[in-house]
């Protein structure tokens, strides 16, 4: 079985949904970065997203833009995201997934990276861009160590869903609204409806919620409809609020807490 | 060789580019535009509707002028000039945003938004919720909105919200994000109309059909004039979509040389052009694999012409296609030929080119020694210069007595 569903398995039986944290590598500076995301996990991060930074990140919101902005201008690349990734994969079991735009991947080579990026000790890749239409032209069936990870959204038709739940491996990342990255405040019941569907449609894969989530009370309301919540915006944002490690840890530990049932 | 050109195939590929590289959000509403274009390109209300738009809203067909001092001028092949620059709003763009309103109708769409580099495709696009009273959201890159003052007032003007795009190098790529980003959140209501022939499948395709419009005009009335196809046919290239306007009717006839000409800003050994084919290579961008101009770690590199319509790292897919298949030619000229181009054109013939097209007018003296007397030079004059006369004032202001 996959390593990454195997892991949120385990996280299940115990009653604690997984809480899975994007961090843009290199962001906010190249330095410390390695240590901040070892803190995160120490706080309760059941899982890290390392996502490469991208010119051009047409699926996210002004926080994450703004932060992959900054990696770039730091002179963050997709070797300084691998050399990162293998770092947290020694100091941790818990699964290490990348997620970058197709791009960067391509240049770099498809086959090397999954080949490269699965003998580091990383778990699973995430690609945005690639939807299933272009999943065979883009991986060329090529199957390394590493799980795909396919998204669904409230756009996706049941069936949809099903084909994405076939070919996704490790977890199935359900978007929690038509939209970009960023922070929401509330998700209405159409939100909810559509996770539930998206819930009951997915049987072979765990499913993650993602995007908009930024509160404990958020992750409450998910509980019933999902195996884990993804959070990004929300923590890199507190690193734009106030640069302050202990800040960033609370949010973390408090959203593990909510991850309980 | 080439009778059974049939691209995109199902899948919306041209060979090995173009495709659907987009969020799984935007799918659903690519897979309904497809299906829904699919059935209205062979209906004929739609076919006539769209038609009779062209021809009493946009002023077609556009004439193919004879260019009688120009070709004295070289003293070599007859030089016929495609004028696109007497459509209404004084370019190529409205062909394309005159279709795509009526797509959006049929979708019962309410909201339109659309990216805009120079403007011209925002004034297009502006112009035609206008007609129809559709509301309109056209992003520009901050950059755009201030060397392009004219046309934002103008968009305004005819009701659009104009919407400034602050991030990345605030252009025309970042607007098209910036557009997506829209269309990602509001898919439901909204219909993105693109402005040239880039983007997921089936953008390329219908931008590219309802460009057609040009090359199938230019073709009757070559044969009217002359009862013969042409030798050359010279147009543009930025995201492509009046190239393939006018070459696409042409792709069979294999004996018409197609030549794409690009912008080489300052040169192709500077940092400063947008020579895509020229000097990029294929990758994944908005939307489509297409040629891209990106750095070692696949980062999209800022580009850079005289010319903001042709200021675009990417190329549509069937451009890299015929590249590789070697249909068409793809050539680069500087900013600075393209301003002689400007001046030639403008006191030899008395049509003040836009600068974009001032690109294919350029390539005129470096192919010219090499044509014969018998032979036919076709020029797709994309667009008007009235919006360049700024731009052209302060780079050649000073040679003007």
């Amino acid at each position: 079985m996959s390593y990454i569903k195997s892991y949120i398995e385990n996280l299940n039986k115990n009653n604690k949904k997984a809480l899975s944290v994007f961090l843009t590598s290199g962001f906010p500076d190249k330095e410390n970065f390695i240590s901040i995301a070892k803190n995160i996990l120490d706080a309760g991060a059941d899982m890290l997203e390392l996502g490469i930074p991208f010119s051009d990140p047409l699926a996210d919101g002004p926080v994450i833009q703004a932060s992959s902005k900054i990696a770039l201008d730091n002179g963050v690349n997709i070797n300084t995201v691998l050399s990162y990734a293998e770092s947290l994969a020694k100091y941790t079991n818990k699964p290490i997934i990348l997620m970058g735009y197709a791009n960067p991947i391509k240049k770099y080579g498809v086959k090397n990276f999954l080949n490269d990026a699965g003998s580091l000790g990383i778990k699973g890749l995430i690609v945005p861009d690639v939807p299933l239409e272009e999943y065979d032209s883009f991986f060329e069936n090529m199957n390394g160590n590493l799980d795909i990870i396919l998204l669904t959204t409230p756009t996706s038709s049941n069936e949809r869903i099903k084909s994405i739940d076939n070919t996704s491996k490790g977890f199935v990342y359900c978007v929690s609204v038509t939209g970009i990255t960023g922070i929401k405040n509330n998700f209405d019941s159409d939100s909810i409806k559509n996770l539930e569907r998206s819930y009951s449609i997915i049987e072979k894969n765990k499913m993650l919620i993602g995007f908009g989530i930024s509160k404990p009370e958020n992750v409450k309301e998910f509980i019933p409809y999902c195996d884990g919540v993804i959070v990004g915006s929300r923590i890199i944002k507190s690193f734009f609020d106030k640069d302050k490690l202990p800040d960033t840890l609370q949010i973390v530990s408090k959203l593990n807490e909510a991850c309980r049932f | 060789m080439l009778d059974n050109y049939l691209f995109p195939d199902v899948k919306g590929k041209f060979g090995i580019y173009g495709g659907k590289y987009v969020p799984e959000t935007l799918i659903s509403a690519l897979i309904e535009l497809e299906s829904v274009y699919n059935v209205l390109k062979n209906d004929c209300e739609f076919i006539s509707e769209y038609n009779l738009l062209q021809k009493e809203y946009n002023g077609r067909p556009t004439p193919l002028t004879f260019a009688e001092r120009l070709t004295s001028y070289y003293g070599k092949a007859k030089i016929y000039l495609k004028r696109e620059d007497l459509c209404h709003t004084g370019a190529h763009k409205l062909n394309n945003a005159i279709g795509q309103i009526l797509l959006a109708k049929r979708l019962g769409k309410k909201r339109i938004i659309a990216e805009t580099g120079a403007g011209q495709h925002g004034v297009a696009v502006a112009t035609v919720c206008a007609k129809f009273g559709l509301q309109c959201i056209v992003y520009m890159g901050e950059t755009d909105i201030e060397r392009q003052k004219m046309n934002v007032f103008r968009m305004k003007l005819l009701g659009a919200e104009v919407r400034p795009v602050s991030s990345g190098s605030k252009t025309l790529k970042d607007a098209t994000n910036e557009a997506i980003r829209d269309w990602v959140t509001n898919v439901e209501d909204t219909y993105y109309i693109i402005g040239s022939v880039v983007g997921p499948h089936p953008y390329p395709l219908i931008v590219r059909d309802f460009q057609s419009i040009i090359g199938i005009e230019t073709k009757e009335q070559i044969m009217a004039a002359e009862n013969k196809l042409p030798d050359y046919i010279l147009a543009c290239v930025g995201g492509g979509s009046n190239s393939i306007g006018i070459f696409y009717p042409f792709i069979n006839d294999e004996n018409v040389s197609l030549i794409g000409i690009e912008a080489a800003g300052f040169g192709i050994d500077t940092e400063k052009h947008c020579a895509t084919l020229t000097l990029g290579e294929p990758g994944i961008f908005q939307g489509m694999n297409s040629y891209l101009l990106q750095d070692d770690n696949g980062n999209i590199t800022e580009v850079y012409s005289i010319s903001a319509g042709l200021d675009y790292p990417g190329v549509g897919p069937e451009h890299s296609h015929l590249k590789d298949t070697g249909r068409v030619k793809y050539f680069y000229v500087s900013d600075d030929e393209a301003l002689k181009g400007v001046r030639l054109l403008t006191s030899l013939e008395g049509i003040l080119p836009a600068l974009e097209s001032a690109h294919a007018v350029a390539y005129l003296e470096k192919m010219m020694p090499s044509t014969n007397k018998d032979e036919i030079v076709i020029v797709n004059i994309s667009g008007r210069g009235d919006k360049d006369l700024s731009t052209i004032i302060s780079r050649i202001n000073g040679e003007i007595k």
